[in-house]
Order: C-alpha cells, then sequence, then structure tokens
C-alpha cells in the first residue's frame, strides 16, 4: 500500500500533528515502504483466526468499590503547563 | 576484582560482613559515572545527592539489624518508570520537565526492598527503536566498542550495567527493548511473562506488549531483581494474580547436568532468517552444543507465522502507541507550546515540536491503521495473524520446556548505520517480537564474541509464568560459558 503525501496530511489533521512540508514527503516514502511490507499480512490466512488485543485472556477485573482519599489538587496539578489554582487552562476553545 | 564490578550477590555478601558499606559502594559508582559517562551517554539523569543519602539510610538499616534484598544496592533505572520526585523524560523533549508525583510500583517496590537509585538511564524516545539513536537528547555509545550503538531501546540501561555505571538496572521490552540490548552490550536481559510485572507508573508505549524486566551482570542477579519486582498490583488490572516463586531456588544448588531432561526447541524458521551474520550462527550453535552438554535435550519445532511477526507488531505497536501518546497534549503535563492562541493549534504545535521524528512516525502509522476504513486491514489482520502467532508457541511448547534462539541477527551495529532506514530497524526485531507477542517470557544470556570483538547474546524462551526454566537454563549456560573464558 503506497500512501502519498496528502494521505499524511490527513493522518496528521486526525492525529494533531503538524509537519513541514518537507517532513510529510519524508514520512509518505517512508512509511509506504513499511506499509507495502506490512502488505504481507494479505498472504497469511486468518479465516479460523481469532482477533485477540492481548495476550491473556482477561475476563472483567474487577476491585471493592471503596472510598479512597484522593491524592488533591496539589498533586494532580503539579505537573500543569499552566493552571488557575485548582484548574488546567488552555488556550481559548469557541470563537 | 574493584568494587564497582560487584555483582548484586556479591555485594550483599561484603554488605552483610562489613566489608564495604553501601555509601562507599555508591560513591564508588557514582564517581566511575562521572569520569566515564560523557564518552558513553548511559545517563539522562544522575541522582548524586539522592544516592547518598539513600545509601545512609540502608547503611544505618544494615547497623540496626534489618535485612532487606536489596538493602543498600545501587541501581539504575530506566528513564521511563516513573519515579517520585525525580526528572523522568522518556528520552522526550515533551517531558522534558515532568517530574512524577509517584513512584511507578516497581520503583516502589525497589525502594521498600533498600535499593538506592542512582539515577535515570537514556533510551529511545518512548522506548521506540533498537539502538537509542532516537533519544531527544544523546546518544548512548556501547562500552564494548564506542562507535556501535548499544542496542534498544534499553541501550542507556544495557551500557551502564555493562560500562559498570550500576550494579544492576531495570529496562522495559516492547518488542525486544531489554533482551537485544543485553545482548549487545554483553550482558544478561530478562523480559518476564506479560503480567508477571506490574507496569502501574511504566509510561505506556504498547500496553498490550510492555513489561518491565531486569539487566544485570548475571543470571542470578536477574532472579534477586525479578524476586522483588514480581506480582499482582491492584493498580495494574492486567497484572497477574499468580503465585511468585523464590526465581533463586532452581540455581542456588545448581550442579553439573543439572539441565537434564529439559527439552529446548530450535525453531526451523529462525535459523533461515535472511541477513542472519555468520558469528551470531556460530555463537547460537555453540550456545547449543553447551546446552547439550549440561544434558538438554534438542527437539526440532516449527513456529510457522514467523514470517510475519514484524509485520503484525508494526501495526499492533503503533496502533497502542497512537492511542497512548494522544496524552501529550500540553494541557496535564510536560512541554506545551506558547505561540498558540487556540486550542487545536497548541494541541499540534506541543506535539510536533515535543515528540521525535520516530515517535511521530509510529504516531501515523498507528493513526493510519486505525483509521476508519483501514481498521478491518491493518489493525484486526494484524490482531489476527497475532493470534496464529500465539497458537504457534503453544503448540511448540508441547514438545519443549524452552524455545532457543539468537536475540539478534546480527552483533550490534555502527552508530548511523541504520537512521535512514526505519523499516531495515525494525527487521533486526525478527527474533524477539515474539515473545511479545505471545506474552511469554525470554532471557538473553551472554555466550559469545563477533569476531570483531562484540558479544552476542543467546535467547531462551519459556512457557507462561515458566521464568524459572529460563533462569535455570541461563545459569547452566552461563557458567558453561564462564568456564571457557580464562
Amino acid at each position: 500500500m503506497k500512501i502519498t503525501k496528502e494521505d499524511v496530511a490527513h493522518i496528521a489533521e486526525l492525529a494533531r500533528l503538524e509537519l513541514a512540508d518537507s517532513q510529510m514527503e519524508k514520512f509518505a516514502g517512508q512509511i509506504s515502504r513499511t506499509l507495502e511490507y506490512i502488505d504481507k499480512l494479505k498472504e497469511v490466512d486468518v479465516s479460523s483466526a481469532s482477533l485477540v488485543s492481548d495476550a491473556v485472556s482477561h475476563t472483567n477485573v474487577f476491585r471493592e468499590d471503596k472510598k479512597v482519599e484522593s491524592p488533591g489538587p496539589g498533586v494532580t496539578l503539579a505537573n500543569a503547563p499552566e493552571r488557575d489554582e485548582d484548574f488546567y487552562t488552555v488556550p481559548r476553545i469557541v470563537g | 576484582m574493584e568494587m564497582y564490578q560487584l555483582t548484586i550477590n556479591q555485594a550483599e555478601n561484603l554488605l552483610d560482613k562489613g566489608g564495604i558499606s553501601s555509601t562507599e559502594l555508591v560513591s564508588c559508582l557514582l564517581d566511575r559515572t562521572e569520569a566515564l559517562d560523557n564518552d558513553i551517554g548511559a545517563y539522562i539523569t544522575i541522582d548524586r545527592e539522592g544516592a547518598l543519602i539513600q545509601a545512609k539510610e540502608a547503611d544505618q538499616r544494615r547497623a540496626s539489624g534489618e535485612k532487606t534484598p536489596l538493602l543498600g544496592i545501587p541501581l539504575a533505572l530506566k528513564d521511563i518508570l516513573c519515579t517520585k520526585g525525580l526528572l523522568t523524560t522518556c528520552a522526550s523533549k515533551i517531558l522534558e520537565n515532568f517530574v512524577p508525583t509517584y513512584d511507578a510500583s516497581v520503583v516502589a517496590k525497589l525502594k521498600h526492598a533498600g535499593a538506592v537509585i542512582l539515577g535515570k538511564t537514556n533510551l529511545d524516545e518512548f522506548a521506540m527503536g533498537s539502538s537509542t539513536e532516537n533519544s531527544g537528547y544523546h546518544l548512548t555509545r556501547n562500552p564494548c566498542n564506542p562507535d556501535y550503538v548499544p542496542g534498544g531501546s534499553s541501550g542507556g540501561s544495557a551500557a551502564a550495567v555493562a560500562a559498570h555505571m550500576c550494579t544492576a538496572s531495570l529496562g522495559s521490552d516492547t518488542g525486544g527493548s531489554i533482551r537485544q540490548p543485553a545482548s549487545h552490550c554483553g550482558v544478561v536481559g530478562l523480559k518476564p511473562t506479560y503480567g508477571r510485572v506490574s507496569r502501574f507508573g511504566l509510561v505506556s508505549y504498547a500496553s498490550s506488549l510492555d513489561q518491565i524486566g531486569p539487566i544485570t551482570r548475571d543470571v542470578h542477579d536477574a532472579a534477586v531483581l525479578l524476586n522483588v519486582i514480581a506480582g499482582h498490583d491492584k493498580n495494574d488490572s492486567t497484572s497477574a494474580r499468580v503465585d511468585v516463586p523464590d526465581f533463586t531456588q532452581g540455581i542456588d544448588h545448581f550442579e553439573k547436568n543439572g539441565l537434564k531432561g529439559m527439552k529446548a526447541g530450535i525453531p526451523k524458521e529462525f535459523l533461515d532468517v535472511k541477513g542472519l551474520d555468520p558469528d551470531v550462527e556460530n555463537a547460537f550453535y555453540q550456545a547449543r552444543d553447551k546446552l547439550e552438554d549440561q544434558g538438554v535435550e534438542m527437539v526440532d519445532i516449527s513456529l510457522p507465522h514467523t514470517d510475519y511477526v514484524v509485520a503484525s507488531y508494526y501495526i499492533i505497536a503503533p496502533s497502542e502507541a497512537s492511542s497512548n501518546l494522544a496524552r501529550f497534549d500540553g494541557v496535564k503535563y510536560g512541554y506545551r507550546d506558547r505561540d498558540a492562541t487556540e486550542l487545536i493549534d497548541m494541541y499540534k504545535k506541543t506535539k510536533s515540536k515535543g515528540f521525535g521524528s520516530e515517535v511521530q512516525r509510529r504516531i501515523i502509522i498507528g493513526t493510519y491503521a486505525l483509521s476508519a476504513g483501514y481498521y478491518d486491514e491493518y489493525y484486526g489482520r494484524a490482531s489476527k495473524v497475532r493470534s496464529l502467532i500465539m497458537a504457534d508457541f503453544n503448540g511448540a511448547f508441547e514438545k519443549c520446556d524452552m524455545i532457543i534462539s539468537p536475540v539478534a541477527p546480527t552483533p550490534a551495529f555502527k552508530i548511523g548505520e541504520k537512521t535512514d532506514d526505519p523499516l531495515t530497524m525494525y527487521l533486526t526485531d525478527i527474533f524477539t517480537l515474539s515473545a511479545n507477542m505471545a506474552g511469554i517470557p525470554g532471557l538473553s544470556v551472554p555466550s559469545g564474541v563477533s569476531s570483531k570483538g562484540l558479544p552476542i547474546g543467546l535467547q531462551i524462551m519459556a512457557k507462561r509464568f515458566d521464568e524459572s526454566t529460563l533462569i535455570r537454563a541461563g545459569y547452566g549456560l552461563e557458567q558453561a560459558v564462564q568456564s571457557l573464558t580464562p
């Protein structure tokens, strides 16, 4: 599967990445070669294979519904690049 | 023998007898690191002050009669494990100022056992790479030959052990990132079974594949560290509720022919791999012979889907990564681009300036593989192939207790040799990826040296939760290899 510079631009938008033109060009080539290699998966008969998301078959993992102390905003927000007291702040969302 | 060369086991003995103090051992390793690490680049952060305080505490605890498994033992941690109050960068600019407010569960366990944390080691950014050349900070050089890579992604941890800049270390392994650098640097690396060790506080790359494990000077030390870090953790729902045996038990009273009755499978597909270096092939057969000498019976096995392991891995891992790395958005922690005036623009600029190119490349591949219209073709198909790979291993383990193979197709390669072509780099992971895909444990043990003097390891894989077999077999091999060196 070949992907074009335009494809890369579209995926970058989905992934919220801003790529320079030259970077998109480079990625298109490198990722195309990787995807061409990955196309070999089409040779495999997967008709009877199950889709696994993990090497372990999990059943639900429950814990006791117990109240525990919260670390509090002082800890939770300790690494916030920008904050206003107990809130994260971000640039304008709606115009 | 110099103090910095001691294994955990040897250091424990000396500390117990009062021959050395933890403060002396830690100072010695820190001094050596300061002298050498400008040239090697194993560490991102060295915590001299913190380490000396911890060492002093350990000495006091020992003096008052306390005894814990790692009391006063100096360790280095891959900089992808959260350490409370100590910078944790994942070798990424996007986390250049991230100081965790909690310890990863493994770090808490190490501290509880008395370990001293010397610092945080270099890696490929977010553990994405096989050479540590993708670090957002600096290269790490192979201590055996500085023109060569140490392997990756836990290249800093392996180099720190090999260059005697710590007594042992922890790495993480998503596709070989413990075993391959261990092999390239001539040390021991153990990837435990998926679920054996809690991933809580390990910054996620590919959550269904990631696992934390030890990188050590010998197999016994790997068993000692695994004893401390293994076990269920309520903070990681994928950590397994299974008993944790004493992993040193099978080797403490190891005798000649101690491996008698064990069967090792040799997958025929692994030795047909294109680009297998003759030195690696030689080292593999020599290691096989040494295991045979110890009583291991060799059986031929087949892992029919070997040729599809790299392709399925490089869909599954980037897919999970693209989802996991979405959290680095400049809001909750890490770097934020301050020029953007609008939210979406801030996300984009933060990510693009914060992430290096390999990380962005994998985010693009993963986002593509999960995007509408392509999900079935890529992620769906790769996940189905993964179930076939798992079935291959289940079938193989009906005929043997362990599987042996090379760790990597070649010894360490030269710095810069593969950086322009990501696919070539991905293909070097062929032997290690399947253990992650199948969730089984894998061990790399030094078994030979190339014609250029670079170390070569043997990989041993076992059934899920059967690390004890790996450790016994690895120990047997280690004894045989050591008996040949003067």
